[in-house]
């Protein structure tokens, strides 16, 4: 790490703050950026007038409580396992998480990749395995990936429930709303890499915000908060990519043929957030057949409000963790309330572990 | 904001009736530490066990015998480096050799799973004694059993040992005081990626070997050297971190690490970074953790340095008189973070 470039950037950006003497409000959309920001430090080397806010991205904080009680309903009945990304399964549901199932003797496996999934569905013919298929446009083609896998292998056991989310009509939710004051967006370096920088380009030209592409290294978050600073003062604003080593202007067709075959854009739930329009994934066509929610005849239901819980207005960047009566005291890691809490990207998490 | 460490930690517990333990109860974080205090030491407390050393000293005669023991449930069995035999010898050695005993003797406990091959017994058992030789210990009790196969997980190993305390011996964590400076034996996280290599469904490619060893084998040069050692603790589940909040927990003043100081391999920073762990919550199987008055520190490193295990030693952080007691980071990139207690069981992030 080079730390004469780290602290030149810090001065860069401090000066370009003194010179235009305004409070600038950067939403880092992602979890991991969040996460990165306070566990490298950069957080508390930045100006004060720099204001970060973390965004909806942490795929686990944004999974409305109804797709988790029915993940804990069906991980409860006869001749079903579930798998399972590792962060969901201390989630807290309207009835506790997919951890008390397991301890109550629900099959819950952790897998790292879809694909471990369609594995144990194919050791395990007797059962059927549901995939809690979560997550943004990172683990969204995955998912296609092993559907098809499943396909072809003639799988018949192997489901999902599809709780995917989708990056772009996130962020323009959140600015149609007008709730927070955002004047910049730092945006996620991987998921980036597969929707391309192109796919920022309706946001900046319907809310004229900088977009900023940066991927994870202090150095790379440093090089897109300047980026971001520099196009508000010389209000030049456009879709910049800092990150020019990995995120292409299309990003990975590839992958984005995968989705479009598989997935069509539906209406979800986001926690807290309600039912935001084509903001998700449900599988299409043929691919209908894998949906968990069809073939075991099970619904989504509605979020119940958990008492105290402000993770909803965290996720919409319209609060700190600090502001939250609960935080740090009858929500803790050991003991979560909200998702925020709970996952190791959650905004709640990271300002507990790491401080701010 | 400032907090002090785990203030929910301390707060009291209410447990619902129906309660289940849960895999985080046993991760070595905040779960655990409720479990133990709420319901083990709630019905055991006894002076010796409240302490929860590492090893409880017993005064036999004029000896002093440090007692303890360790169960071993690891999964793979076998993995990079090691298998389940070598670290039950090394947990249970290290754990008299960081309270500055001279291990004398272990016991060995197996339960076998029906339908277990005998030639992994085998081969773990070779383990068994290989490792012991080497820390210069005998296995001189022990107990067999089998249970119905599908109630157990292969094979589960608990042992327990007993070593000398030598006169002068008197390690305490609550000699610890501000200027004591910590040193690490070692390159930090390699036991747990060595394992999670290894694991079903997660095995990736890696040169990481555990580094699950027999620390009596450095101990040995620090202890009775005339040097003001505070304090050793061998990092296991929870890592450095759990380690450093045992600390400051128990005098309730401030550490400052430096991140760049802590000694670690590029390959595991780097499949740490993969897993999106952090390597200060990792297990290690082989280190140490070593408190140390100011004026000694550079000595003690020292001898840490000319012994094969503790060859890659530093000097990573510092015991500073600041309230609240927090454990402070100063990052690589410059900057600053709180270190906490970790939760307990820690996953790899989803994307």
């Amino acid at each position: 790490m080079n730390n004469t470039k780290i602290k030149a950037s810090i001065e860069n950006i401090t000066r370009l703050c003194q010179t235009s003497g305004k409070v600038f409000s950067i939403m880092e959309v992602c979890g991991t950026h969040t996460v990165s920001l306070m566990r490298s430090g950069v957080k508390s080397m930045l100006p004060k007038n720099i204001r970060l806010i973390s965004g909806p991205g942490c795929p686990v904080c944004v999974t409305s409580q109804g797709y988790i009680d029915a993940a804990c309903e069906l991980s409860l009945r006869d001749g079903i396992i579930i798998c399972t990304y590792g962060d969901m399964v201390r989630v807290p549901g309207g009835d506790g998480s997919l951890e008390d199932c397991r301890a109550k003797g629900a099959q819950v496996k952790i897998v790292y990749s879809a694909r471990d999934a369609v594995a144990i569905a194919s050791a395990n013919p007797d059962k059927s395995i549901v995939f809690l298929a979560v997550g943004f446009e990172t683990t969204t083609p995955p998912t296609a990936l092993a559907i098809k896998e499943a396909r072809a292998k003639g799988i018949e056991n192997f489901y999902i429930l599809s709780g995917h989310k989708l990056v772009i009509p996130a962020i323009q939710i959140l600015l149609r709303a007008g709730e927070v004051n955002i004047d910049g967006f730092m945006c996620p370096g991987h998921v980036s890499i597969v929707i391309g920088a192109d796919a920022y380009k309706p946001i900046v030209d319907e809310f004229n915000k900088p977009c900023v592409i940066t991927g994870f290294e202090p150095q790379q978050m440093l090089d897109g908060i300047e980026a971001i600073i520099t196009q508000l003062v010389k209000n030049n604003i456009y879709v910049e990519n800092v990150y020019g080593v990995a995120v292409t202007s299309s990003g990975n067709t590839i992958a984005q043929k995968l989705i479009a075959e598989v997935f069509d854009p539906a209406d979800v739930v986001w926690r807290a957030m309600g039912t935001l329009p084509a903001s998700g994934l449900e599988l299409k066509g043929e691919y209908k057949k894998y949906d968990a929610r069809a073939k075991f005849n099970i619904e989504i239901g509605q979020d119940r409000h958990i008492p105290g819980c402000r993770c909803g207005e965290v996720i919409q960047g319209k609060l700190e963790p600090s502001q939250c009566a609960l935080f740090g005291k009858k929500c803790t890691p050991a003991n979560p309330v909200g998702p925020c809490m709970v996952s190791s990207e959650g905004t709640c998490a990271a300002w507990y572990k790491y401080g701010s | 904001m400032q907090r002090g460490i785990n203030t929910a930690a301390k707060e009291k517990v209410i447990f619902m009736a129906d309660e289940k333990i849960v895999m985080a109860h046993g991760g070595g974080g905040v779960k655990m530490h409720e479990l133990i205090h709420n319901h083990i030491l709630s019905k055991l407390s006894n002076p010796f066990l409240n302490s929860l050393s590492d090893s409880a000293v017993l005064n036999i005669g004029s000896k002093r015998i440090c007692f303890t023991t360790d169960g071993f449930v690891v999964w793979p069995l076998e993995f990079p480096g090691g298998d389940i035999g070598k670290l039950a010898v090394c947990g249970t050695v290290n754990d008299l050799a960081v309270m500055g005993a001279v291990p004398l003797a272990l016991s060995l406990s197996l339960i076998i799973e029906e339908g277990f091959d005998l030639a992994v017994i085998d081969r773990i058992m070779t383990s068994i004694a290989e490792t012991a030789k080497l820390a210069g210990v005998n296995v001189v009790t022990g107990d067999t059993k089998v249970i119905e196969r599908a109630r157990g997980d292969g094979l589960t190993i608990t042992t327990s040992g007993i070593g000398i305390l030598p006169d002068g011996v008197d390690l305490n964590i609550n000699k610890i005081c501000a200027g004591d400076v910590i040193i690490f034996s070692g390159n930090i996280a390699e036991h747990g990626l060595a394992i999670m290599s290894a694991r079903e469904g997660l095995a990736f490619k890696t040169t990481i070997k555990t580094d699950a060893a027999p620390l009596n084998l450095l101990t040995k040069d620090l202890i009775g050297a005339g040097l003001n050692i505070k304090f050793m603790r061998d990092p296991t589940r929870s890592g450095l971190a759990g380690v450093l909040a045992d600390i400051v927990e128990a005098i309730n003043l401030s550490v400052e690490v430096v991140e760049a100081d802590i000694p670690i391999t590029p390959a595991a920073r780097h499949a740490a970074e993969l897993l999106g762990l952090d390597p200060l919550t990792i297990a290690n199987e082989g280190k140490c953790v070593i408190v140390v008055s100011q004026a000694d520190a550079e000595k003690v490193l020292a001898i840490c340095k000319k012994n094969p295990l503790g060859k890659d030693a530093a000097i990573i952080a510092k015991v500073v008189d600041k309230k609240p007691a927090i454990i402070e980071l100063k990052t690589r990139a410059g900057g600053r973070r709180l270190i906490q207690r970790p939760y307990g069981e820690e996953l790899p992030r989803i994307c």
